[in-house]
């Protein structure tokens, strides 16, 4: 073992994980891949080509909806990611989403220009009507589409790092670090809650025009950005699975497994702690850039405890430790509350309370668990 | 400071009027007029009620004071049929119980549908409250008399202020005594000699009030004209003085208040972390329903005032154990169903809870809709005690201190000097030599969470009190709970007690300066920080068996 | 030969169910319903859901509308605003609704907003709000900030003649125009800067102390002064109960709050409430035969003869009244012809009075000021002497006092008469 922690070959792909078909990725993964490459090429169909009178066409609700499952399997994936594989418990994960999203949103709010309310070219309506004379100094830049890509990846990540290496240092762990991850969003939920932070306070950032160029509320503008998310989350899923496949990936297992014995190893535990929470925290932040411009609000309730507690109950429900079960953990609880919501108004909250007593209950590898899809290693 | 307001014009006509104490049975033309001008009353307008009140005392009928005191508690009634005026013993009850306003004597009674309401509005019941002052004065209760003197020292004018005099020498009480001599050493201050302005101002400087305050300050004004208001150089500077002295004493006082506000938002944080302390120093359970559960207790509240409106007295002592009770058995129900299959697993525990207070909180909202709920606060809960003019302590707030005082040690005694107490410990510091000796875990587990949560009822009974009773209370206060579990240390009480306690000081601290919501957050920020440094908590669990929560 | 009749029996049967529930759907008119029933905005939405239904079951019960029953959609939002959105899109895309009444808080309403415009839907608002917005799509039959703050700042200045004014609100964009608009009002009357105190709390702030302590300490300057409050929610009830332990009564220091009904009474203990002050278009204490009619009905549909009613129920009921005329003029519910046919469109109030509709898409309402009492009603002390037009650009900011909103002639709800152009919520 070298003195200063580096393991020779860390990123190389191990040989100790069964990779089940010819194709060098396990049957979930497969399944997930299939399943974003059809909606990727069904969507455009059944709503650009299939014509608006027949019954198999998808209105731009369902584009939406769809669009917005996927951001939120991607969140659950960067959940699953530090949870299922490392065992950092974050209940504030919902803290890096909405900072991706504002930084989307700070983007399109420079895109409405003159189209505001108050016809002002640079400030948006929130600003004039707080009575500021210029751009405060964290906003300059956005109208440029690049920068405020940046920073929906800089921002979450910073975040992370300096939480990250704090807490890791301490060594705070399990129940502990849960509950000061929520004290982060809680913490960061009051402060964009106030009017007076810039960010639009109470309302957030809403009533967006257009992105790059497009308008945002147009059907094909939806259907592209679909396919978008489709594919930052085939690419997520990849990168994700090249982490935990590699050599690294077995040493964070074995941080998650036993966590002294890891370090009395010799391996720098905090540093791959810290470094996995950034790329989770990234991921999470551009599962919320892309969940903003197809919801057409980013509010400060995003980031609110009860949402990134969600989160957490996505993989559990979907089974972690297994990447594509979050995403469909993800997908599942939300199509149920959406339906839920929509048929049975007045009870579902029992029905989705007791979904979550039950799965934890009776589920504990989640949905996937159930299916047998997962392999024997993890 | 007025002269001679409105209410001046009354007490005025009231102290001029003779006082006939002479019962009279048959009707005495003062009775008819009484009774003709009462009965303008009821279709008067505001403004023109005021005169009313005038004119009625003018009458100087022995019963101006009982119809006056009606009138502003909302109690005097006209009948729909005949038009005839009545005083209802009490607004609540229906029917009404009667009395005649002209002989005070019972009327019967009669539902509240055939009456109609003689109402009031705000400047009526200051006109009134000020009249009434006058009749207080001489009251056998010293709390109200020297509400009366304070009042009455609102609006001075020469017949007040004779009437005050002729009150200080028969006035037994100290503190109401200081209160009339506050009041007329501020009427000297009206006056043209020097050497009483000068007696006056020094004997102002001993009160901490801040209308006495407002009133020296006015003597340091100056008239348009560009010199002083008040001419003597002597009396300024005594003026002066007397001023700085108030301000430096009301600060004073208000850093206290600042700090009693810290105690009792503290005092509330630390109960409502005691019953999780214990269910996560034991049993290392994370219980997200644990606001639910404190829900449950104030709804419980509500329910028992529903169950016996009459005695609200007693109904906060009826409604603790009453809490306790209901709270601790659906902790037991939850712990034996759902979190007993859930052990070593505090995070599964943490997803499982969180379903829970889903279904609970919905559950609720179901049976009792998702409005709040009433919960009336008991008499010898409201107002506030006053200590001096500047430093007034809420009973509610101060009794929910004492409360969590109470509760914290009897927590501890259980803890300590009972048998369950010692198995519990055992249990939470090696469950399995615990098991070992002989102990039921099982049964100590389901009692652990059953404790915790019984306070978790008893702490929704405190907050019934504060805030309002709904289907989301759970929620509003489940954040800081944890917090100050995790500040003050997994299942350390003591922790538990100063964590909470430092927490709401510092917050309340902070607050005149930074505003609510950047209180908080710094409170929150502090947090985390504190918890890179002690990762444990303020007094972590000691024992290697601590180390594999 | 049985498989083959098997299979057209299923068939047939499915067949059959599918044309029966087409053809049902199309013997209804789809009322949408657009109200929280869970979460923090429960306590106040639950109850004008049941208004709205209530609305529905009597008008099918005088026969529908245009011959067709009236069918209810009701989805429940959550309290989540991207899950109005969410749902407002389901109303109009999936179910084909044919009206929505729905929002409550201003973030609900702007995130369903670009919904509404893009699928040209119509959603009847009946919530006071803070003005600043007028769409095409909205048709506001709540208080616009002319419509109650203004007359309440206007009776505390002229009939309890107050000098100092703490304007105490929860941080969120109603309160901050509504104190917007009355620090721009009160500085124009000629108040003095040092005499206004403007704060904000949090949502959900239960720890009075400090603040109540700290407007006694502000009231007591020697000048008469007032609370005009815009605090939300369940901030109130710890706020009420604060003020009554440290015995600020309403003669000393009188609250009028904008966001206090009937319904946020039946909540709280009103014994030390007595006196404070609430402005509103419409109390239940207002006695009309109109108005004791819809009570009684309303007691009667929810089985509760304890329950209040308010404002907001006040304003669905002549929304959805105001709809029905609509569409029994122009015989059509094709959203597009009904909001055409709305502006001009009158009906009765339930406090003897008439709401019309206006060009800028906001109704006629009268003013009233009522003092708590102490059953938990209102007694009205003052009222306006007809009713006001809702003003949805306050003239009182400089940013919108050029600004007007005509849906009738200028086909513009953001038209600046200054520069003769139409911007902002453009449609494209």
């Amino acid at each position: 073992m070298s003195e200063s922690g580096k393991v020779p070959g860390l990123w190389r792909r191990t040989t100790l994980v069964d990779r089940g078909g010819p194709r060098g990725i396990d049957r979930g993964g497969r399944g997930l891949l299939t399943v974003l490459a059809v909606v990727a090429v069904a969507v455009p169909l059944l709503n650009q080509v299939v014509p608006a009178t027949s019954a198999f066409h998808l209105s731009p609700f369902g584009i939406t909806l769809i669009g917005k499952y996927m951001c939120y399997g991607m969140l659950a994936m960067a959940v699953d990611l530090i949870w299922g594989y490392c065992g950092i418990l974050s209940l504030g994960h919902g803290a890096f989403f909405a900072l991706g999203g504002y930084a989307m949103g700070m983007y399109l709010m420079r895109q409405i220009g003159p189209r505001g309310v108050y016809g002002d070219p640079v400030l948006p309506d929130f600003m004039v009507f707080l009575n500021y004379k210029s751009l405060p100094w964290f906003w300059q830049g956005f109208n440029h589409f690049p920068l405020a890509l940046a920073m929906v990846a800089i921002v979450p990540a910073l975040l992370a790092l300096v939480f990250g290496w704090f807490a890791f240092r301490s060594r705070v762990t399990g129940v502990y670090l849960s509950i000061i991850t929520q004290a982060l969003t809680y913490a960061l939920m009051l402060a964009f809650f106030r009017n007076d932070m810039g960010f639009g306070g109470n309302n957030g950032f809403t009533d967006f025009k257009e992105i790059l160029g497009f308008d945002l509320h147009s059907d094909r503008t939806r259907v592209v950005l679909l396919v978008i998310t489709a594919a930052a989350l085939a690419a997520g899923y990849a990168a994700c699975r090249k982490i935990v496949e590699s050599r690294a990936g077995r040493v964070v297992l074995a941080i998650r497994d036993a966590e002294s014995r890891t370090r009395f190893l010799g391996y720098p535990v905090e540093s791959f702690k810290l470094w996995l929470f950034v790329i989770s925290g990234i991921l999470a932040g551009v599962a919320g850039a892309l969940y903003v411009p197809q919801v057409g609000i980013i509010n400060p309730s995003e980031f609110a405890p009860i949402n990134s507690i969600e989160a957490v109950i996505w993989v559990a429900v979907g089974g972690r430790g297994t990447l594509y079960g979050a995403i469909a953990g993800a997908v599942l609880v939300n199509y149920l509350k959406t339906y839920l919501t929509g048929a049975f108004p007045e009870i579902w909250l029992y029905a989705l309370g007791a979904l979550f007593v039950l799965v934890t209950l009776f589920l504990p590898r989640g949905i996937t668990g159930l299916l047998h899809l997962r392999s024997t290693q993890t | 400071m007025e002269r001679l307001p409105k209410g001046g014009h009354l007490l005025l006509v009231l102290l001029l009027a003779p006082w006939d104490t002479v019962p009279a049975h048959a009707q005495t033309p003062k009775d008819a007029t009484f009774l003709s001008t009462l009965g303008e009353l009821r279709d008067a307008g505001y403004s023109d009620k005021e005169g009313i009140i005038e004119r009625l005392g003018q009458t100087g009928h022995p019963s101006v004071r009982a119809v006056l005191t009606a009138l502003i508690e909302e109690r005097l009634y006209f009948r729909n049929t005949d038009q005839k005026i009545f005083i209802a013993k009490s607004a609540d009850s229906d029917p009404l119980r009667l009395s005649d306003p002209l002989t005070l004597k019972d009327a019967g009674s009669a539902p509240a549908s055939s009456l109609s309401q003689i109402g009031t509005n705000n400047a009526l019941r200051r006109v009134l409250r000020m009249a009434l002052a006058r009749f207080s004065l001489s009251s056998p209760d010293a709390g109200v008399r020297s509400e009366a003197a304070r009042e009455i020292s609102k609006s001075l004018d020469d017949q007040t202020v004779a009437l005050l005099r002729d009150r200080l020498p028969v006035e037994t009480n100290s503190g109401v005594r200081k209160e009339i001599g506050t009041a007329l050493a501020l009427a000297a201050l009206d006056g043209s000699d020097t050497a009483a302005r000068l007696a006056a101002v020094a004997t102002l400087r001993e009160s901490v009030s801040q209308d006495v305050r407002n009133r020296l300050a006015l003597l340091l004004d100056k008239s348009p004209d560009g010199g002083y208001t008040e001419k003597d150089e002597k009396v300024r500077q005594a003026a002066a003085s007397a001023v700085a002295t108030i301000d430096r004493w009301r600060t004073f006082y208000s850093g206290i208040q600042t700090l009693f506000f810290g105690l009792s938002l503290g005092s509330v944080l630390v109960l409502i972390a005691i019953g999780l302390a214990i269910t996560f120093g034991v049993m290392g359970v994370i219980n997200m329903a644990h606001g639910e559960l404190m829900m449950f207790g104030a709804y419980t509240t509500y329910l028992v005032q529903v169950a016996m409106p009459g005695h609200i007295g007693i109904s906060i002592l009826v409604a603790i154990p009453a809490a306790f009770m209901v709270s601790g058995l659906t902790g037991v129900v939850l712990e034996r169903t759902i979190i007993r299959f859930l052990y070593g697993r505090p995070l599964e525990t943490l997803l499982a809870t969180f379903g829970v207070s889903l279904i609970l909180q919905q559950t609720v909202r179901s049976i009792f809709t998702a409005l709040n709920r009433s919960v009336v606060t008991p008499d010898w809960m409201s107002g506030s005690l006053r200590l001096n003019d500047a430093l007034e302590i809420t009973y509610n707030r101060l009794y929910i201190v004492i409360f969590t005082l109470i509760v914290f040690a009897a927590v501890q005694l259980v803890l300590k000097r009972t048998r369950l107490g010692l198995d519990i410990r055992a249990v939470s510091q090696n469950r399995r030599m615990a098991k070992a000796m002989g102990i039921r875990t099982e049964w100590v587990d389901a009692m652990t969470f059953g404790l915790g949560s019984g306070i978790a009822g008893v702490a929704g009974v405190a907050l019934s009190q504060l805030t309002n009773v709904g289907p989301d209370l759970g929620q509003s206060y489940i954040i800081d709970s944890f917090m100050v579990v995790v500040f003050g240390g997994v299942g350390n009480l003591w922790g538990s007690l100063i964590g909470g306690t430092s927490m709401g000081v510092v917050n309340q601290l902070l607050e005149p300066w930074a505003g609510a919501v950047l209180a908080k957050i710094f409170v929150l920020v502090a947090l985390i920080l504190f918890i890179q440094a002690r990762p444990r908590g303020l007094f972590p669990q000691k024992g290697r068996a601590a180390e594999d929560k | 030969m049985k498989r083959k009749s098997l299979f057209m029996t299923v068939g047939l049967i499915t067949s059959g169910m599918v044309f029966a529930h087409v053809a049902a759907a199309q013997d209804t008119i789809k009322v949408g319903v657009l109200h929280s029933l869970s979460g923090t905005m429960a306590i106040s939405e639950t109850t004008l859901k049941d208004t709205v239904l209530m609305m529905i079951d009597a008008q099918n019960k005088k026969g529908g509308l245009l011959g067709k029953k009236l069918e209810a959609v009701v989805v429940d939002p959550a309290s989540n605003w991207p899950l109005f959105a969410e749902k407002a899109a389901q109303l109009l895309e999936k179910d084909k609704v044919a009206v929505v009444f729905g929002c409550w808080t201003s973030v609900s309403r702007k995130s369903v907003l670009p919904v509404f415009e893009k699928d040209n839907g119509l959603l009847f608002y009946p919530v006071q709000y803070e003005g600043e917005e007028s769409s095409k799509n909205v048709i506001y039959t709540g208080a616009a900030p002319n419509q109650q703050a203004i007359p309440a700042v206007d009776y505390l200045m002229n009939e309890v003649k107050v000098k100092r004014w703490v304007l105490e609100g929860t941080d969120y964009v109603y309160p901050r125009t509504t104190n917007k608009i009355l620090e721009a009002y009160l500085l124009a009357k000629g108040v003095a800067p040092a005499d206004i105190s403007i704060n904000y709390t949090p949502f959900g702030y239960s720890n009075w102390q400090a603040r109540v302590a700290a407007i006694k300490k502000f009231g007591s300057a020697g000048k008469k002064t007032a609370v005009v409050s815009t605090i939300n929610g369940d901030a109130n009830v710890p706020f009420y109960k604060e003020l009554g332990n440290q015995k600020i009564s309403a003669e000393d220091i009188p609250v009028v709050a904008f966001s206090v009904g009937e319904e946020e009474l039946s909540g709280l203990d009103t014994k030390p409430l007595v006196g404070q002050l609430a402005a509103w278009n419409y109390f239940e204490s207002i006695s009309t035969p109109a108005n004791k009619a819809f009570i009684d009905q309303w007691h009667a549909y929810i089985k509760n003869p304890k329950r209040t009613t308010n404002d907001p129920m006040e304003a669905t009921y002549i929304g959805f009244n105001l709809w029905v005329k609509a569409v029994q003029k122009i015989k059509s519910t094709d959203s597009q012809k009904v909001i055409a046919a709305l502006p001009g469109t009158e009906t009765p109030n339930l406090t003897g009075g008439t709401a019309k509709v206006l060009p800028n898409h906001h109704i006629t309402k009268p003013v009233y000021i009522g003092e708590v009492k102490a059953d938990g009603q209102f007694s009205v002390v003052w009222k306006s002497a007809g009713e006001v037009p809702g003003d949805a650009w306050s003239d009182f900011l400089p940013g919108s006092k050029d600004i007007e909103a005509d849906w009738v002639t200028l086909n513009c709800g953001n038209y600046n008469k200054v520069t003769k152009k139409c911007s902002g919520q453009n449609l494209k």
